[in-house]
Order: C-alpha cells, then sequence, then structure tokens
C-alpha cells in the first residue's frame, strides 16, 4: 500500500513538473490527432500557433506557425526564403506547392498573386482540415487541395499536359522525407510541367550527406541551380529554372522591385541576394538520387 | 554417422528456409520502393504489397503442402527455388512497362497498385511460399517430431525474414541499387536451386539410413 502511494506521490511529482516545464514555457496544446500518416498536434503560446507532428517538446520541431497578432508576418525563415523565387520569376499565373502544412505558402502566394491559380497536392486529409480549423486556411475558386501523393499527382499532371509557372516543393520535415519526391525522375516529371520561363523551388537540407546527393540530383536535371542558405538557419532553398538563371546584378534589381511589397511579411528581401549561389559547393561524387537508389532518410542521418 | 548424415541433411534444408524467408522479406519492403514512383507511399500501398504477399504465401503454403504428397526430395524443392527466380524476371526486366500501362489504365492508385503488385509479386511469391511446407516434409521422420521439426523451420525461416527486412531496409537500400538486390536474390535462390537438385541423391541416401536405424 505504501508502495502505491510512493508511486502515485512520484507519479503526481513528474505531472507538476511536466505541467511546470509547460507553464513555463507558456507553451498550450490545443488539438491532437493521430491520422493515417503521423500525429498532428497543434500549440499556442502568447505569441504564436503552431503545427507539430511530433510530440516531443524538442524546439524546431514545428511544421507551421503564425503570429496570433500579425499572422501575415512569416515566423520561419525558410517561407521568408522561398520568397526568393520572385526574383528569378515574377508573374507565376498557375502554381503548384507541394505539401500543405498550416497553408502558410498558399495564403502568402495568393496575396501577392489573387489572379493566380493555386493547387496544393496534400497526403493527409487530416493535415487539410486542421490547416482549416486552426490556421484560417480556405479552398477557393483560386485555392484548390488535391489530396493524395504528389507523385501520383505529378503524374497524371504531365499527362494531361498541365502546366505550372512555378511548382514549389515543401514536402520533407526533419523525421521523414517521402524519397520518392527527391529523385530524378520526379525531378524530370516536374521539369515536364514547367513552361517556357518556369520554375520549380525546394525548401530541403543544408546538411548531412544529403546535401550532396540532393544538390546533385537536381544539377543533373537542371543543370545550374541557385542555392539559398542563410546564416544560424538550417534551411535551404533550391532554386531551379527552365531558363538560365538570372545574374547576381539582376537579381539585386529584382529584390529592389520587390522590397516593398515583400515589407508586408516582415521581411527585406535585400538579405537573399548575396547568398544567392550557384556555385558548386557540394561532394559532386556523391551518387545522385534515382528511383533505383534513394536512401534519402539514410543519407539524412 | 547417422547422425551426422542426419544433422546434413537438417543443415541443407534450414539454410535454405533461411534463405527463402530472408528474401521474401527482402522483396516485399523493395515492393514500397519499387511501386512508389507510380503509385506513391500512402497506406494503401503498402496495403496492397502485404495483401499480395498474404495471399501468395497462403496459396504457396496450400501448394507446397499438397506437392509434398508426392514423392517428396530434393530435387523438387530445388526446383522450387529456380522457379521463383526465373519468376523474378518480369520484376527485374519489365516492372516500369507494366507499371505505366496500368497506371494509365486504372486511375485509382488503390486499385492501381493492387493489380501491380499482384501482376509483380504474386508469382515469385507463391512459389516461395512454398518452401516452407515442403521444407517439413522433407525433414519430418515420424508424426512424434512433425511439431518439432516444424517449430525449428519456422524459427529459421522467420528468422530469414527477420534479418532480410533488416538488412534491405538498414543497409542494401543505402549500397545498391533496387534492381542490383532483386538481380542478386535471384542469382541466389538460383544457385540454391541447383545446390538442392545436385543434393537430392545424398540427401536421400541420408534419409534412408536414418529411416532404417529408426
Amino acid at each position: 500500500m505504501n508502495k502505491l502511494l510512493n508511486a502515485t506521490g512520484l507519479i503526481c511529482l513528474f505531472c507538476l513538473l511536466g505541467w511546470q516545464a509547460q507553464a513555463q514555457i507558456g507553451v498550450r496544446q490545443i488539438h491532437q490527432e493521430r491520422s493515417l500518416y503521423r500525429n498532428i498536434i497543434v500549440t499556442e503560446d502568447s505569441t504564436r500557433r503552431c503545427m507539430r507532428f511530433t510530440i516531443t517538446r524538442r524546439t524546431g520541431q514545428n511544421q507551421s506557425c503564425r503570429f496570433l497578432e500579425n499572422p501575415e508576418h512569416l515566423v520561419f525563415p525558410y517561407a521568408r526564403m522561398t520568397l526568393s523565387s520572385l526574383l528569378v520569376q515574377d508573374n507565376p499565373q498557375r502554381i503548384l506547392i507541394i505539401g500543405l502544412g498550416g497553408g502558410t505558402l498558399p495564403a502568402v502566394y495568393s496575396h501577392l498573386f489573387p489572379q493566380a491559380d493555386i493547387i496544393i497536392s496534400e497526403i493527409d486529409e487530416a493535415v487539410l482540415r486542421v490547416a482549416q480549423e486552426y490556421f484560417d486556411f480556405e479552398q477557393t475558386d483560386r485555392i484548390k487541395v488535391d489530396i493524395g501523393d504528389a507523385r501520383v499527382y505529378v503524374k497524371r499532371a504531365g499527362l494531361r499536359g498541365e502546366k505550372f509557372d512555378l511548382v514549389i516543393v515543401d514536402a520533407f520535415n526533419g523525421e521523414y522525407i517521402p524519397e520518392h519526391l527527391m529523385t530524378q525522375e520526379f525531378l524530370q516529371e516536374l521539369q515536364q510541367l514547367l513552361p517556357a520561363n518556369g520554375m520549380v523551388v525546394a525548401n530541403t537540407f543544408s546538411s548531412s550527406r544529403l546535401y550532396d546527393a540532393e544538390s546533385q540530383t537536381y544539377r543533373n536535371v537542371f543543370g545550374e541551380i541557385i542555392n539559398l542558405r542563410m546564416p544560424n538557419t538550417g534551411n535551404r532553398i533550391i532554386i531551379a529554372s527552365t531558363e538560365t538563371l538570372p545574374s547576381p546584378d539582376m537579381l539585386a534589381q529584382r529584390a529592389d522591385l520587390w522590397a516593398q511589397r515583400l515589407e508586408y511579411f516582415d521581411m527585406d528581401v535585400h538579405d537573399f541576394v548575396p547568398n544567392m549561389s550557384t556555385a558548386v559547393d557540394w561532394n559532386t561524387s556523391e551518387r545522385p538520387l534515382t528511383d533505383q537508389y534513394s536512401p534519402a532518410n539514410l543519407l539524412n542521418n | 554417422m547417422t547422425e551426422s548424415s542426419a544433422s546434413l541433411n537438417n543443415l541443407l534444408v534450414m539454410s535454405l528456409a533461411f534463405i527463402s524467408g530472408f528474401i521474401i522479406m527482402s522483396i516485399e519492403l523493395l515492393g514500397g520502393r519499387i511501386l512508389a514512383p507510380y503509385f506513391g507511399s500512402s497506406i494503401f500501398v503498402w496495403g496492397s504489397i502485404i495483401t499480395v504477399f498474404m495471399i501468395s504465401l497462403s496459396l504457396g503454403y496450400l501448394l507446397g503442402g499438397k506437392l509434398s504428397l508426392r514423392k517428396p526430395g530434393l530435387k523438387q524443392h530445388g526446383t522450387f527455388f529456380v522457379t521463383a527466380a526465373l519468376l523474378l524476371l518480369p520484376l527485374i526486366l519489365f516492372s516500369n512497362q507494366i507499371m505505366e500501362s496500368l497506371f494509365l489504365i486504372i486511375e485509382d492508385p488503390r486499385y492501381g497498385s493492387l493489380s501491380v503488385s499482384l501482376l509483380l509479386f504474386f508469382l515469385p511469391t507463391t512459389v516461395l511460399g512454398m518452401i516452407a511446407p515442403y521444407s517439413v516434409r522433407l525433414l519430418v521422420i515420424d508424426s512424434h517430431h512433425s511439431g518439432h521439426v516444424a517449430g525449428t523451420l519456422y524459427f529459421v525461416s522467420t528468422l530469414g525474414s527477420a534479418l532480410g527486412t533488416l538488412a534491405t531496409s538498414f543497409y542494401l537500400v543505402l549500397w545498391f541499387e533496387v534492381n542490383q538486390i532483386l538481380i542478386s536474390m535471384g542469382v541466389i535462390l538460383f544457385f540454391a536451386g541447383f545446390l538442392a537438385i545436385f543434393s537430392d541423391k545424398t540427401f536421400a541416401q541420408n534419409r534412408q539410413s536414418v529411416e532404417s536405424t529408426l
């Protein structure tokens, strides 16, 4: 009996400590569900609301966050960095976004290009529900979500002869990478969706052997690519285009044109220009990823 | 002499069972890889693959058990391995063409992946499934020990499956291409089959000497 009391006491102590730790950071969990593919957790503190796919409280595990007061301000560097695409191609009319998350990128691009058709390919229906319920994401005449695997969507869109001026690949998180969305064959299928002056922007990894393998894969398909890495972030954006990529001078000029409009998102696009590089700074002897060889998750360790 | 003959027979059949267990799971795991470019890696793609493997194995068990009724021997056992190796060829050589044509015909990726899994995996897996029950027949000498023999065989082949899963998902996909792994599996099955076929005579003699002492 005593033992039982002790055990209960100990558990209560842990609960208390856990509650205190949570209270100190001030993070409240406001929703949790287990979908077919993952746990989806929505948390909130005094300043922001976030979607995460892991239960552990390690920092940096949030998929998508928005500020409660100024929801248009972008929380994550990668979302801001994605907008560097505007320095390469500044008038996309059809946009394909792979991976919905909290719907940040669709909201940003639809704000900038209200006339553009935006299609989002998302594998997990539950992510769509959570985005609608907790992140004000809405499907409209111009913004549509296709629930299913992006590889299948891209293949079918290619067969239908569809074109997208801009394809954003935002399907990778730290825990799991869909390996079939990183191969040479997939990139070739994406390439078929691009019209003249079309481009692919991928939010990917900046470290490990995967950096080398992925860079090598993109280069094999698209030729020269722009790498955007910002100091103090683990993010990297790859920009690939069907046209010749703009020179640094050209990027700087376009940054001048866009800077004011992008201030709305609480960012200065000029910051990116010196960090956008076409240099081959990876180990070119790393094997490119193909449908036959794509151990992306193992290479990311 | 009798004991060592018996253990030699055991060792051979057990090793073959281990190999088949290893290869079945290795192929199943690679199945996800093979189908992903056409059908994605949604949960139903795995559902299709696992369903087809289970159906094929169950049918294989049935057939293997049935075939063991008539003149069981290592020769026939070996032909299962060689046949399975040959049935892997369409998977290695034509999987893209097969998937491409079904992708065009069937819009729903659930039934697309199920049909493709059937076409690619049904035959080799069925034949690989025949090996386990047939092995039981090869090793059982008296009914008293049949449960023990079957238990040991399941132990060995399932351990093979576990290691096949582990080796493939942890290391093989990191070192080799999918087709390189499949070709190696085919070659191993082929040689295992020939080893069995050529050991048929010795095996029968060993068995006879063991039976005569009982």
